[in-house]
């Protein structure tokens, strides 16, 4: 089926956006949120379970202390008042994957609450408040056996694992964000992003998209320009990557304005994102939803987190991405093009760490953002992927610095690290990379040149300087690249001009 | 060595201290007794005579029976999860399957070397007053055979009171170990919330469930009780306190001298204008025994918590909104019955007709009934209500133990239940006659407080409990009082029955 959907430009002629994010961050801690089983990813299904995050009956809950810690951390770091008393509530409904037939959750008591985060598109700060931060546990996983597609839809049978049953989930839900207009699904990927990176700067989480670590429920709608009402709204559920934020941001607008612009009505309902085509498509609606009938968890105590412990938390919180952004900005002398550059490239801390391995910011960065994004890009692999050490950057950088190597040469020692052959310095020697000196070989090298193009040598002699470059070359050439250029020349002139 | 069925748990301890019988007798005598009577009493929905023979061999082997309850017998609750051994709850829905896991209780007992006999039947999901919404079976009184046992716990005080079991595990939720104590002739007691783990236990409601002894007599209950009380980590809700002193409490009671405690009488349970569903024989027995402690030394008065008439409404919202919850897991998936899986329905399909056919009808009405308080819309008027009631039971009880100018009491006590076993089938059809079975036990479930129910009597030939309430964590008080209600009574009531049946 494909929808009419109106131009991204036009439908800012006539309405607004209003975009609102429900995050869930799984947390890295080593064991489950109610009970003792690990959470590796990737296990044999069903192996890491239970009796009680199978919920057998008779098997009660028991509070993950560093759950909670990590939780209150999160909370702070978005600027949120940490609750002295918060309670789990029990959410009730019926699926396969929810053991017990409720979800241990919280509902009118979170643990953290009215924090903000702000973000930056194109040099415009946007705040996006954050109405609560809450911790509750994961559902287990469907494997839906049968079908052509995977889902549920055209299976013969399903199959439930339970290892991500109980897994700690923190979920993060903004109040809605108004006003960002054309840049609103720009302002909801730039959220993301910035949240990924705090909780990855807490600790917290290894926030993998990919892996369903962090996912993102975004919920969109649009109001007639200028009209100071909202529309209602529908939640495109499970978008799993930061590219497809902003797409399912992008897609519902258009998509919402097409049905308004025809005199429809949006139906507030849940919407699935499809990665390949970009588009969402209408999941349950809303309008015959399930009651959750929640009601306080019976098998939990209250939260009760100590206000000494909160400050001790809170002081200890380590260095948030927006600060380190502007205190390396200024260290570095950067614009806030350039900073974003290295943040969007993915090289801040492959720069800043590269600068600690004794590189300057700039030599750090060239290399960071040139050669290296380059082979990266060639390979198809994130730049933290490549097979080279910010350590093993500096090094080469150093290497040039101190004219062991030109960059030509370095690039070449580059391919030997990457290749697994060692640290630089071990692949300029075990290469023989090095930089010709005043040597023998040069000498001859250069003599070699000039008897072999007597003509060249009489046109420079005539004045055409710049007809040198030639036995330059041939120069560079008989020593394979390995003489420094600069050297050469100067040589050639001594001979040749005689000065 | 007379019947070993006839001796209580203390007796057996000293006879197996004495090395005057096994753990291997001591059990096979109950096998055998259980094998002549259970077919008609219906006592236990699961016995496993080999396994029980084999685990008192060893406990004899070890040298260890006759310190504590180490060879002793007990029944347990068809509520707690044993590992490897059917455990339903009374349910169909649970039929056939065998826990991975065991209760902390139950493993608190086997580490005790006590000889697991078997698991007794209840109402499903421990929901009822006289053990008849079992799925499997009826329990019959064996006071009188036509007469219900009370309930939740009906299986284990029809195994106690029938000898078929020196000691058993019950469960109270509103009443659940009090009543079928009361109307069996036994000693029940509902620990303080908290101070026993529900861990394995399945729950009813949880923020009232409690597990605790039952026994024919009152220091046979607190070693039961010292044997299964305690700090769990594994249940969050468990207190991190040393399990009352009950049994030197109940030694030090039957010596029998109350003097200088403090006991109320409550008004609202049978005093004055508060008598109606009250039989004439249960409130002349509980007078009975009021007089006993006060010629024990106690110094009684009446004593007024007003929001006890609001208990059994409360109680009727907050247990099944938490069972509606509680039993959701119960879907034919993971464990227990899967019904109509013939590869054309889909899960939802499956988990309805599971359910529909694997729960009997008061299970139904609760989840029902709990379903509809806890949804949007009602929940301030019907769940949120209740909190507010309960929230106000409570402080009854603290203002009648703290007292304020009057000075407060140490326990109050009330009759357990307001009449004595009735007949086989006499409330199937209106429930809330059956609810009205637990009036007086509901106030300390929805306080958290703990309660004993101790023998005063017979009415019309058949048992009248004693309720004693007292403050959290003070459950040395509930088995002091009892024990000294018990030596003024003389032996213990279910020796009548014996004594009858011979």
């Amino acid at each position: 089926m494909t929808e009419t959907l109106v131009e991204f430009d036009e439908v800012l002629t006539r309405y607004e956006p209003v975009i609102g994010l429900e995050t869930h961050v799984e947390l890295g801690t080593e064991s489950k949120m109610f009970c003792g089983c690990s959470t590796t990813f990737g296990a044999e299904p069903n192996t890491q379970t239970c009796p009680v995050c199978l919920g057998l009956p008779g098997s009660l809950p028991v509070a993950n202390a560093a759950a909670v810690e990590s939780t209150i951390r999160i909370g702070l770091a978005l600027g949120c008042r940490i609750a002295p008393w918060s309670r789990f509530a029990r959410k009730n409904y019926f699926y396969p994957d929810i053991p017990k037939g409720f979800q241990t959750s919280q509902y009118d008591e979170p643990l953290c609450v009215d924090g903000h985060l702000d973000v930056e598109v194109d040099g415009e700060t946007y705040r996006v408040e954050i109405e609560r931060v809450h911790l509750e546990e994961d559902t287990g996983k469907n494997l839906h056996v049968g079908g052509a597609t995977g889902r549920i839809h055209g299976a013969d049978h399903s199959l439930v694992d339970f290892n991500r049953a109980g897994i700690p989930l923190v979920e993060i839900v903004t109040r809605p964000v108004a006003g960002a207009g054309a840049k609103a699904p720009e302002v909801a990927r730039a959220y993301v992003t910035e949240l990924r990176e705090i909780v990855q700067a807490l600790g917290a989480s290894d926030v993998r998209m990919e892996q369903g670590s962090l996912r993102c429920d975004v919920n969109t709608s649009l109001a007639p320009a200028g009209s100071g009402t909202w529309g209602t709204r529908t939640e495109t559920k499970n978008v799993n990557s930061l590219r497809s934020v902003e797409r399912a941001v992008r897609f519902e607008m258009r998509r919402q304005a097409a049905v308004l612009d025809a005199g429809g009505r949006i139906v507030q309902e849940t919407r699935h994102f499809h990665e390949d085509t970009g588009s969402t498509s209408s999941g349950r609606s809303k309008e015959e939803a399930t009651d959750y009938r929640y009601f306080p968890e019976p098998d939990l105590v209250p939260l009760a987190p100590d206000a000494e412990w909160i400050e001790k938390l809170a002081a200890a919180l380590p260095e948030l991405p927006a600060a380190r952004r502007a205190r390396l900005r200024e260290e570095w002398g950067l614009s806030a093009t350039e900073m974003a550059w290295l943040v969007n490239a993915g090289a801040l801390g492959l720069v800043e760490e590269t600068v600690a391995a004794g590189a300057t910011p700039a030599d750090a960065r060239k290399w960071w953002l040139g050669e290296l994004a380059r082979r990266a890009n060639d390979a198809g692999v994130e730049l933290s992927a490549l097979a080279v050490t910010p350590r093993q950057v500096a090094e080469l950088t150093a290497l040039v610095a101190e004219g062991t190597v030109n960059d030509q040469l370095a690039r070449q020692a580059l391919d030997g690290v990457l290749a697994g052959e060692g640290d630089p310095r071990a692949v300029v020697e075990a290469r023989g990379l090095a930089v010709l000196g005043e040597s023998d070989e040069l000498v001859s090298a250069v003599d070699a040149a000039i008897a072999g193009a007597p003509d060249v040598v009489a046109k420079v002699q005539g004045g055409k300087v710049q007809a040198l470059g030639a036995l330059v070359g041939a120069v560079m050439k008989a020593t394979r690249g390995k003489a420094d250029a600069a050297t050469v020349r100067r040589m050639l002139e001594e001979r040749v001009l005689g000065s | 060595m007379s019947d070993l069925t006839t001796l209580t748990a203390v007796e057996l301890q000293a006879a197996l201290a004495a090395g005057e019988t096994t753990s291997v007798e001591v059990t096979r005598a109950h096998l055998d007794r259980i094998a002549a009577e259970d077919g008609a009493l219906g006592a236990y929905l699961h016995v496993d005579g080999d396994a029980a023979l084999a685990r008192a061999a060893e406990v004899d082997a070890s040298g260890t029976a006759g310190t504590g309850l180490a060879g002793i017998p007990v029944a347990l609750k068809d509520v707690f999860v044993t590992e490897g051994v059917p455990t339903t709850s009374g349910s169909r829905i649970l039929e056939g399957w065998r826990p991975p896991y065991s209760a902390t209780v139950a493993t608190r007992l086997r580490d005790a070397g006590t000889v697991m006999l078997g698991k007794t039947n209840m109402d499903e999901f421990a929901m009822g007053s006289s053990t008849e919404n079992s799925a499997y079976t009826a329990t019959r009184n064996p006071w009188d055979r036509d007469r219900i046992p009370g309930g939740s716990s009906g299986g284990s005080s029809t195994a106690v009171a029938g000898h078929l079991a020196p000691l058993a595990l019950g469960t109270d939720t509103g009443g659940s170990i009090r009543q079928p104590a009361a109307l069996t002739g036994l000693v029940g007691h509902k620990p303080t919330y908290g101070s026993v783990s529900r861990y394995g236990l399945i729950a009813f409601s949880s923020s009232l469930d409690q597990a605790g002894p039952m026994a024919r007599t009152v220091l046979d209950a607190a070693l039961l009780h010292e044997a299964i009380g305690g700090h769990d980590p594994r249940d969050s809700t468990s207190i991190d306190a040393p399990v009352p002193a009950v049994v030197e409490a109940a030694r030090r009671g039957a010596g029998g001298d109350l003097a200088g405690l403090r006991v109320g009488v409550v008004r609202e349970l049978g005093g004055e204008g508060a008598r109606e569903g009250y039989e004439q024989g249960v409130l002349d027995r509980f007078a009975g025994a009021v007089a006993l402690l006060e010629a024990a030394g106690a110094e009684v008065r009446e004593v007024s918590c007003p929001s006890f008439g609001l208990a059994l409404p409360a109680y009727y919202l907050i247990a099944p909104s938490e069972a509606s919850s509680n039993l959701a897991r119960f879907e034919g998936m993971r464990f227990g019955i899967r019904v109509g899986d013939d590869g054309g329905r889909d899960v939802d399909e499956v988990m309805a007709l599971t359910r529909e056919q694997g729960f009997g009808p008061e299970v139904k009405r609760r989840i029902i009934l709990g379903t509809y308080a806890l949804s949007a819309g009602y929940y301030d008027a019907y769940y949120g209500q209740a909190q507010k009631v309960r929230t106000l039971i409570g402080r009854d009880f603290s203002t009648a133990f703290d007292g304020g100018a009057s000075g407060g009491v140490d326990v109050l006590v009330s009759p357990t239940s307001p009449t004595v076993a009735w007949p086989i089938g006499a409330r199937v059809h209106d429930p809330l006659a059956m609810y009205a079975a637990d009036l007086c036990t509901l106030p300390a479930s929805l306080a958290g407080v703990p309660a004993i129910s101790v023998p005063c009597g017979l009415s019309e030939g058949l048992p009248v409990g004693l309720q004693v309430m007292a403050p959290a964590l003070a459950d040395d008080r509930c088995y002091r009082v009892a024990a000294a209600v018990e030596a003024a009574l003389g032996a213990p009531l279910t020796d009548r029955l014996l004594e009858r049946a011979a």
